[in-house]
């Protein structure tokens, strides 16, 4: 006692300092979207440090990849993105149909546009109304729900699957549409369109939303290149990038004749800026509310392509083509090709060495790299933000950990 | 009840024992059946905002018997308490914050004279114990031994001790007004025609009686200040490690508490049991005379006043469905950024309108349109002496704060 009192007062002010407290957020946390683990170090509200902690969701699909046929492979990508499975099934069968050099008809090619992007509105739908889960607010999460199941309900109907499709397949896809399809897909859309308003009244012009995600985790351009994020996170950092338009000529080819301006802040506007709410003053180029913004108005996009798609569809006569046989023999060569998922740049990689089985099977997932920002955007902000900034960078956990 | 029973010969102190027991069973009762009520309503509300059905076949339909089905269900649920808790702390901080919230029932008037102890000091006493309920949740999260109920806990204990303050100031306009702690006579002097409500006594209790609310919502920890249990971020906050009955126990202290800071609001702003339109008084029944037709008054009053509570507690569902959640630097902000001072000011405001304007801008405006149970409403200074005075009404007894008059023997029910 004699010692503390002696003591320089300062000394035991200074030793009576809060402590640090590490924090398991997660791998069973309500909004880690799955079973991802942060471990925040924290001092009172405030985060000083997270890591991501990941792999509670590994099933070797790549390795698995080297022991099946790519067609075979197909059901596995399916769970890679679960969300976006039609997108997972097309980056991996215009992979493999680069090293085989095969190319797929034009109905084949609209047909996956068209498939493609009614995914990536349904993604996003996830996206946006998980996001409003993260913040506390229930019911966007509901109405955005509400909409995906119309969808899946055209994919059911299409494919007989509501969420691991496998229907776009190496050369082409697993069935043509049935008939009156594209009437239903059309009145999903006539019927979807006025609702985005509703999305944006609740979501994106809401006061508190903006509050919460204005200026929170705001992630510069360059540390979105460094880190090799994609998709619309690196988008909402204001980097004009869509791989739809600056890919491989192979995919960008896809989308030849498709009228669509990339989602993305130039000279302070967006596209779309005058039909689409405004910037709130708060809001940086970076932060979540920026990221957010652009997964809406990805949606609004994608809804273009899609009617420009069934207009396409529609327009080809000829039939749609039988996909290859389930154990086509590879020729020797490698190939990799990168296409703009819902979540970002997603990559696959094939090494054929003569046989149907690949040699080696990998995926570059976009979430992954999207993830390795959150102990730079985490840094110093509140507990509450960790949702909010996981939660805008749109990460599913199956095809982090493949 | 009590005078009845005296008359019968016992003793007095087993006739008021026996007079405020049965009060407290019927309150409690009343109230945790209420609660029920309200998590069914919660339900189907928050169903039918987010286009679903909510609750469809318990107890045939509606589904109106879900929250039995599901208290019957938290009942039978094993009680789990966490290896590192505090034994003792974890299972009394669910009751501290249930009794915390169900005693504050005891002074809150439900109609003329139905209430279970009509007190000089009931704005006080109802506000202070209501303010108890926060031991509980902080106990809860300190005795939980996990972090994220401690987060739970820290946050309740920072948010609803700085939200007291605003809610202070804004109750005690209306006490100000009325020149009495009492509740019953508050409400009383709001008597007559919607004008006469101190909601539109002037435009500061106007603007106080919204600062009020974001109060009182914040105070009860509902969203969108529903911080120390945010799902998304803490799990479930401070009863994250509770489970069976103790869990319910919160649940049940949350819905109580939200009526009963939307009756006060009813009470202290919006005439408690006075209608907007003073139909007995037109048609010349008073509630303060003792007959059949004064219970039937008192019946009308009583389902004034829960309609409005009820109004309260559903708009607060409608925002909780609505609304994302504030962040907690943003709660203490709109706190003490803005709901201080604006109730400071408010109050200061109302204080002079009541020096300068005692009788309101337009002559006869916020006058009773029908009698004026207390004289001095019309005194020179606006301003009685603040001990309760007695209702001077013929057939009720004078309003000592001993004298249980109250539920146990007036209610309707």
């Amino acid at each position: 006692m004699s010692n503390l009192i002696d003591d320089d007062p300062r000394i035991i002010e200074f030793d009576v300092r809060t402590d640090e407290m590490l924090v398991n957020m997660g791998p069973q946390h309500p909004s880690t979207h799955g079973v991802l683990r942060l471990v925040l170090r924290t001092d009172g509200e405030i985060v000083s440090e997270t890591e991501p902690h990941i792999g509670y969701l590994h099933r070797c699909a790549e390795k698995i990849g080297e022991n099946v046929s790519p067609r075979q492979w197909i059901p596995y990508t399916d769970r890679l993105d679960y969300l976006a499975a039609m997108n997972m099934n097309l980056g991996w069968a215009l992979t493999v149909e680069k090293l085989m050099r095969h190319g797929v008809g034009e109905k084949a090619r609209h047909l996956r546009v068209l498939i493609a992007e009614l995914n990536r509105i349904a993604s996003h739908l996830v996206g946006m109304g998980a996001y409003g889960l993260d913040l506390g607010t229930f019911s966007p999460f509901l109405y955005a729900f509400r909409e995906r199941e119309k969808i899946l309900d055209l994919f059911e109907e299409a494919c007989g699957a509501r969420l691991t499709y496998s229907y776009i397949t190496v050369g082409g896809a697993t069935a043509d549409l049935p008939p009156g399809w594209l009437q239903k897909c059309e009145a999903f859309l006539d019927q979807f369109e006025p609702i985005i308003k509703e999305y944006h009244a609740l979501l994106t012009t809401n006061a508190i939303f903006v509050k919460r995600t204005a200026g929170v985790g705001v992630l510069s351009r360059e540390m979105a290149i460094d880190y090799g994020c994609s998709g619309p996170v690196l988008r909402g950092s204001g980097v004009d990038q869509d791989m739809r338009r600056d890919g491989e000529s192979l995919y960008t080819g896809m989308y030849d004749g498709y009228a669509f301006e990339v989602a993305v802040q130039k000279d302070g506007r967006y596209p779309r800026d005058h039909t689409y709410p405004s910037v709130p003053k708060e809001a940086v180029l970076g932060d979540c509310w920026h990221r957010f913004f652009v997964r809406m108005l990805e949606v609004v996009q994608s809804m273009d392509l899609v009617r420009q798609s069934i207009d396409r569809y529609a327009a080809c006569r000829e039939p749609l083509g039988e996909p290859l046989k389930l154990a086509e023999k590879l020729p020797v060569g490698d190939a990799y090709l990168e296409t703009e998922a819902p979540k970002g740049q997603m990559g696959f990689y094939i090494v054929g060495n003569g046989t149907s089985i690949p040699w080696r099977v990998r995926a570059r997932s976009s979430s992954f790299s999207n993830l390795s920002v959150t102990h730079e955007l985490c840094r110093g902000c509140l507990i509450a933000d960790v949702p909010a900034i996981v939660g805008s960078l749109d990460i599913v956990m199956g095809e982090i950990d493949r | 009840m009590a005078d009845f029973l005296i008359g019968l010969g016992l003793p007095g102190w087993l006739a008021w024992s026996i007079a405020a027991l049965v009060a407290a069973v019927l309150l409690h009762n009343v109230i945790a059946g209420g609660a029920l009520v309200f998590i069914w309503a919660e339900r189907k509300i928050a169903a039918r905002i987010q286009d679903r059905l909510g609750p469809t076949r318990t107890g045939g339909r509606f589904g109106w018997l879900q929250s039995l089905a599901d208290g019957i269900k938290l009942l039978a649920k094993e009680d789990l308490m966490p290896e590192g808790a505090d034994g003792l702390l974890f299972r009394l901080a669910p009751y501290v914050s249930f009794c915390a919230s169900f005693c504050a029932f005891i002074a809150l008037p439900f109609a003329f004279d139905v209430v279970g102890q009509r007190l000089n000091v009931g704005v006080f006493f109802v506000v202070a114990v209501l303010g108890l309920e926060v031991f509980g949740v902080i106990l809860a999260g300190y005795a939980s031994a996990s972090k994220w109920s401690l987060f739970g806990a820290m946050r309740e204990a920072a948010q609803v001790v700085s939200y007291e303050v605003p809610l202070g100031m804004c109750v005690v306009v209306p006490v100000m007004l009325a020149g009495t702690m009492d509740l019953v006579t508050i409400a009383e002097k709001q008597s007559g025609w919607m004008s006469n409500w101190y909601l539109f006594h002037d435009p500061f209790t106007f603007v106080i009686f919204w600062v009020y609310v974001t109060c009182a919502v914040a105070s009860v920890n509902r969203a969108p200040f529903d911080l120390a249990e945010a799902e998304s971020e803490l799990v479930a906050g401070f009863h994250t490690e509770y489970s069976g009955l103790r869990w319910s126990f919160f649940f049940m202290a949350e819905y109580g508490s939200m009526f009963l800071v939307s009756a006060l609001a009813a009470v202290l702003f919006l005439g408690g049991w006075n209608g907007p339109v003073p139909v007995a008084q037109l048609v010349g029944l008073s509630e303060g005379t003792g007959d059949s037709a004064a219970y039937f008054v008192r019946l009308l009053g009583l389902a004034n006043l829960i309609g409005k509570a009820t109004f309260g507690v559903l708009l607060m569902m409608w925002v909780r469905w609505t609304l994302p959640r504030l962040r907690i630097d943003q709660v203490m902000t709109t706190c003490l950024k803005y709901c201080t001072p604006i109730a400071a000011v408010m109050f200061a405001g109302a204080m002079f309108w009541q020096l300068f304007l005692p009788g309101g801008l337009l002559p006869g405006w916020s006058r009773p349109a029908g009698e004026i149970r207390e004289g001095w409403l019309e005194g020179p200074g606006g301003l009685p002496a603040t001990s309760a005075p007695a209702v001077r009404s013929a057939g009720v007894a004078a309003a000592e704060p001993s004298d249980s008059s109250g539920l146990a023997t007036r209610s309707p029910r």
